[in-house]
């Protein structure tokens, strides 16, 4: 089952990566193996068969509505590769 | 020193015969002689090694901590060690200073167990060889030309080597039952929940598990004794009393039913180690286990399956590297736009590139159905495959790959047959029951691991059964030449 | 040419918790940029969200309020897309199964036709951070401090016709959300938002295109927004063009909207459960629990002032602006059983009060209590309504209760007869010349008289005494 380039175009931008021209056309064969994998799973019949989320059957388990975290910014910013007066900083987005 | 069981190191250490601080300071040493070639820690941490051998001491006179404590570990670099470079195998995190203590990582340190290092992985535990790093692959101890397995590659060659006596690793489709093969130590991935993953850089996080590796199953027993345990940080970490994995360690394993799927033998899997796994099943019916058939029809169906949900959960978990609050960033970026790309498509290598676009691809609008939802529906026929073979039997045994470890550059440029080596392993982890790789002999020259799956809570019962195959068999004492 | 308009509204309310839904930050508002940001709020590697149990109730009583069915194993999704205040590159909400699924309805009133508006659903999900675009030249601030605040979002059935359609509906949940105590509705910080979408297409043809005004954050300005919008869009489709699916931001001072930003394509958010969290189960018990604690709503006390206290729509409507001024006022009258005069004095004198001090009635330094007692010594006439009036200044400056305060300035009612009637023939003896004017035919002189009584008394007088003992002596 192969990939339309078009197709490997909109994944790439909805997942923020880019690849370049050489990479492309290897990109979309390796993509394409696996989608073959894939191919196998519409065979089997699953009609009644409920979908599985997480493999033991737990539920939610709930915090108190208390606040336990203190302020550590300065250390946590050292961490960012650009940060100014207590915020992170990003090249200007327009609104 | 690297000789001892950690049972004798432990022993000692308590009787005054050795102190963590020489301890630790003989396997920083047998780290610099020999890692240069074996590739196997991302960091060596010195000097918080040492540190934390000096407090283990002290601890140890005043008659504090457990059996564990002063013994060193080894952390596979997945999981957030404070203060300490932590990098996924990956460029992404080579500047990441972790500012937190992973719960696996915050327990051994309480108990004092001195950290010698972040261990070699593929980039973002996704792999099966380890080749994937950032900082290059590691080399299996036991032959320079084979890969150690993955994505747990340089734990598990730090045991085989006796560069650390323990060591910690990570299982999402069988990363520490693979590299424990073909390395051949001991690891298990115990239920889903066991272990928290606060801390533990996440992949795919309704299969991943943290747990140890180490030589034998009665260390890896006291290492899961240290690692598991309920977490109040994770959602997903289970809420029961304290499990024991150790002192039901000695009891026989008369009468347990072994199950021996049908499928299990089929065309493909290497004579070597269909050789092996015969013979280690014959061991155990030696010991008074009965052999029963048993079948997982749907086994095939969990690559596929494990290839969707996988790569879709972690294509969401990698999101939050976007070069804006930590991490690599791109140099000059234009726009925001440039930011976001050019710092992931420079910081990811190619096998986590591919993943992430698969992972969104299965994801997208129209094809939901077709990919994730179906597999999530796969997902239960496996796990419910399981469950009925376990109305017939208390452990299922197999082999762990359907080969020994191949060489290095060997299968690294065909994606398809990576995944399919990890056909075994990878059904445990879709059900998220506990599973063990022991090791069981050779095939020409390269380890081959038995492979263990029990019923949810198992894992006291899977480590007996392989801690009685290690008492009449010493494959896991085995070390390779240059390094012993 | 008619156009039928058709407007659907997404509204997002902050829940009033301490913490955030998946962190224990704190959520107060105002605090220096990335102070309450922990490293969950970062998207730290290795993070993981655990539920604050604060907000189930609180969604499950919005749920109740409006007739809706309550969720019982409601999921978490994640929802894909990157932006600089999403740090996780994915936000937690929930897609496929929200903890309040369908069947809810409100009931507006716009110019006296009464109309029910269908609630499609509401779920939790967390907030974003903020972006700061002006404090950095060339570049965006991002402060992740609101990263994780607990929402819910709430969204309608695409059911309103017009801008005061629209208006009436959001109006009615922010008066219920505030009533409910789940949301402090306050527009200005953010923690009541209102998205409008709207669309116009031919009665008898499927809905158009939809555009969707957002961050707006007052009544007045998102109807003006979505008159423009209808206008706009009307204009554009009568000139042969197609209408956009964008998002479009209210400019206030040039009264227009504008298109946010360039959307190529709409975004595809790969919704899915989140594998961090588990299933929301909620109980039978976890319901009646919440039920029982339900408070009444605001229709229902209008309806109840009107028919139990007699009332008038006006009065009523006054009184139960607020959970807080309704809950007082029934305080009052609890004590007063005179609804009318207790209405009276909290719609008059205290209201005043407060309007004058900008403050709101839970601050008011005069209690329910306290008012309560100065009305009971007007009904039995130890003071005048008059003088209940200095009192009541003297209760607000802090100087005690009522008793307290009418002992200490001696201002008791003179109601003893003789000591009435000995000030009357006072002023009568002191104003013959006006005695005679009001013999004479001057009815006025009356008023100047009874004036001239309760300036001797201080105001002290009973009026009602002093008219009857005037009416007497001028015989």
């Amino acid at each position: 089952m192969s990939l339309e380039k078009s197709e490997v175009d909109t994944i790439s931008r909805l997942a923020a990566i880019s690849v370049d021209a050489t990479e492309v056309d290897q990109l979309t064969a390796k993509i394409s193996n696996v989608l073959d994998l894939f191919q196998r799973m519409e065979a089997v019949d699953t009609t009644n068969v409920e979908p599985m989320s997480h493999p033991l059957d737990q539920v939610q388990r709930l915090r108190e509505d208390v606040v336990t975290e203190t302020d550590h910014h300065e250390r946590y910013q050292k961490l960012a590769p650009a940060a100014e007066k207590g915020m992170y900083l990003v090249p200007q987005v327009i609104d | 020193m690297h000789t001892l069981s950690v049972k004798e190191m432990s022993e000692k250490l308590r009787n005054k015969e050795i102190t963590s601080v020489a301890l630790t300071q003989h396997y920083l040493d047998r780290i610099d002689q020999y890692d240069g070639e074996l590739n196997s820690y991302v960091t060596v941490t010195p000097e918080l090694a040492m540190e934390m051998a000096k407090h283990a001491d002290k601890m140890i006179a005043q008659g504090k901590g457990g059996l564990l404590t002063g013994i060193p570990v080894a952390h596979k670099d997945i999981f957030c060690t404070l203060d300490v470079k932590t990098t996924c195998g990956s460029k992404m995190l080579d500047n990441f200073i972790a500012p937190y203590d992973a719960k696996v990582v915050e327990a051994s340190r309480k108990l004092g167990m001195p950290i010698l290092g972040k261990t070699n992985m593929d980039e973002f535990a996704m792999g099966s060889s380890s080749e994937s790093s950032y900082y290059g692959a590691t080399k299996n101890p036991w032959d320079l030309n084979a890969v150690p397995g993955g994505s747990s590659g340089g734990s598990a060659a730090v045991i085989a080597a006796g560069l650390a006596p323990l060591a910690t690793g990570s299982d999402t489709g069988g990363s520490i039952r693979q590299p424990a093969s073909f390395c051949g130590i001991t690891g298990i991935k115990p239920t889903y929940g066991a272990v928290s993953r606060y801390g533990m850089i996440a992949y795919a996080s309704s299969f991943d598990q943290g747990g140890p590796m180490t030589r034998s199953a009665e260390e890896s027993a006291w290492l899961l004794d240290v690692m598991a345990g309920f977490d109040e940080r994770d959602s997903t970490s289970l809420e029961q009393p304290k499990q024991d994995y150790v002192s039901a360690l000695g009891n026989d394993i008369k009468g347990l039913k072994v199950g021996v799927p049908a499928e299990y033998f089929e065309a493909g899997l290497d004579e070597g180690v269909e050789s092996n796994i015969r013979a280690a099943i014959a061991e155990l019916e030696k010991l008074g286990a009965e052999i029963v058939e048993v079948s997982l029809p749907n086994k095939e169906l969990a690559v596929p399956a494990y290839y969707v949900l996988a790569p879709a959960e972690a294509s969401s978990n990698l999101s939050r590297f976007d070069g804006v609050r930590y991490g690599y960033r791109c140099e000059n970026p234009t726009d925001l736009n440039d930011l976001y790309t050019r710092s992931r498509s420079e910081g990811f290598g190619a096998e986590v590139k591919r993943r992430i676009m698969v992972g969104a691809y299965a994801l997208s609008a129209g094809y939901y159905d077709a990919y994730y939802l179906k597999a999530q529906k796969l997902r239960r026929m496996v796990r419910d495959d399981f469950v009925k073979a376990f109305e017939q039997c208390d452990v299922i045994v197999g082999p762990v790959a359907p080969t020994p470890a191949f060489n290095i550059g060997e299968k690294s440029d065909d994606p398809v047959s990576m995944y399919l080596a990890d056909l075994y392993t990878i059904p445990v982890n879709l059900a998220g029951m506990p599973a063990m790789s022991v090791p069981a002999g050779f095939s020409n020259g390269r380890p081959v691991g038995l492979h263990l799956v029990g019923p949810y809570h198992s894992e006291a019962k899977l480590l007996n059964v392989a801690h009685q195959y290690q008492q009449v068999t010493n494959w896991h004492q085995q070390m390779p030449e240059s390094y012993q | 040419m008619t156009w039928e308009v058709v407007i659907g509204l997404e509204i997002h309310a902050q829940l009033t918790t301490k913490t955030k839904i998946f962190s224990g930050s704190s959520i107060a508002y105002g605090a220096e940029p990335n102070t309450q940001a922990n490293l969950l709020d970062l998207g730290m590697p290795g993070q993981l969200p655990v539920l604050n149990k604060a907000v189930i109730p609180k969604a499950i009583k919005l749920g109740l309020a409006i007739g809706a069915e309550i969720g019982r194993r409601s999921v978490f999704d994640r929802k894909n897309y990157f932006y600089p205040d999403l740090p996780k590159g994915y936000q937690t909400s929930q897609f496929s199964f929200p903890i309040v699924d369908k069947g809810g309805v409100v009931e507006i009133e716009v110019e006296g036709e009464i109309k029910k508006i269908g609630v499609t659903r509401a779920h939790l999900e967390e907030d974003a951070g903020k972006s700061i675009h002006d404090a950095f030249p060339g570049q965006t601030g991002v402060d992740l401090n609101r990263a994780g605040t607990p929402l819910l979002e709430i969204v309608s059935e695409p059911d309103m016709r017009s801008a005061k359609e629209a208006v009436a509906y959001a109006k009615k949940m922010h008066e219920l959300v505030q009533y409910l105590g789940i949301c402090d509705g306050n527009m200005q910080e953010g923690s009541f938002r209102v998205d409008s979408n709207v669309s116009i297409h031919k009665p008898g043809t499927p809905f158009g295109t939809r555009a969707e005004l957002k961050n707006i954050n007052s009544f007045k300005f998102i109807e003006q927004a979505i008159e423009l919008e209808i206008e706009r869009q009307i204009e554009v489709l009568e000139s042969g063009g197609k209408v956009v699916q964008e998002t479009r931001l209210y400019d206030a001072d040039k009264n227009e909207t504008r298109s946010m930003r360039e959307k190529e394509e709409a975004n595809d958010y790969r919704y899915f459960p989140c594998p961090d969290l588990l299933p929301v189960v909620i109980t039978e018990e976890d319901i009646e629990a919440v039920r029982s604690e339900m408070p009444e709503m605001p229709d229902a006390k209008r309806k109840r002032y009107v028919t139990d206290f007699g009332l008038s729509d006006y009065d009523a409507a006054f009184l139960t602006g607020s959970r807080a001024m309704a809950e007082y006022f029934e305080a009052v009258v609890a004590q007063t059983n005179e609804a009318k005069v207790s209405a009276n004095w909290v719609m008059g004198e205290l209201s005043k009060a407060l309007n004058q001090k900008g403050m709101n009635i839970v601050d008011s330094p005069v209690s329910a209590d306290m008012l309560a007692g100065l009305i009971e010594r007007i009904q039995d006439n130890t003071i005048s309504g008059k003088i209940a009036k200095q009192v009541f200044d003297a209760m607000w400056s802090g100087e005690g209760a009522a008793d307290e305060i009418i002992e200490q300035k001696g201002l008791k009612q003179i109601t003893d007869s003789s000591a009435i009637e000995a000030l009357v023939d006072d002023v009568l003896a002191n104003n013959k010349a006006q005695v005679e004017a009001y013999k004479g035919g001057q009815e006025k002189m009356f008023g100047f008289f009874v004036g001239q009584v309760m300036k001797a008394s201080q105001g002290q007088a009973n009026p009602a005494q002093v008219n009857q003992v005037l009416k007497e002596k001028l015989k």
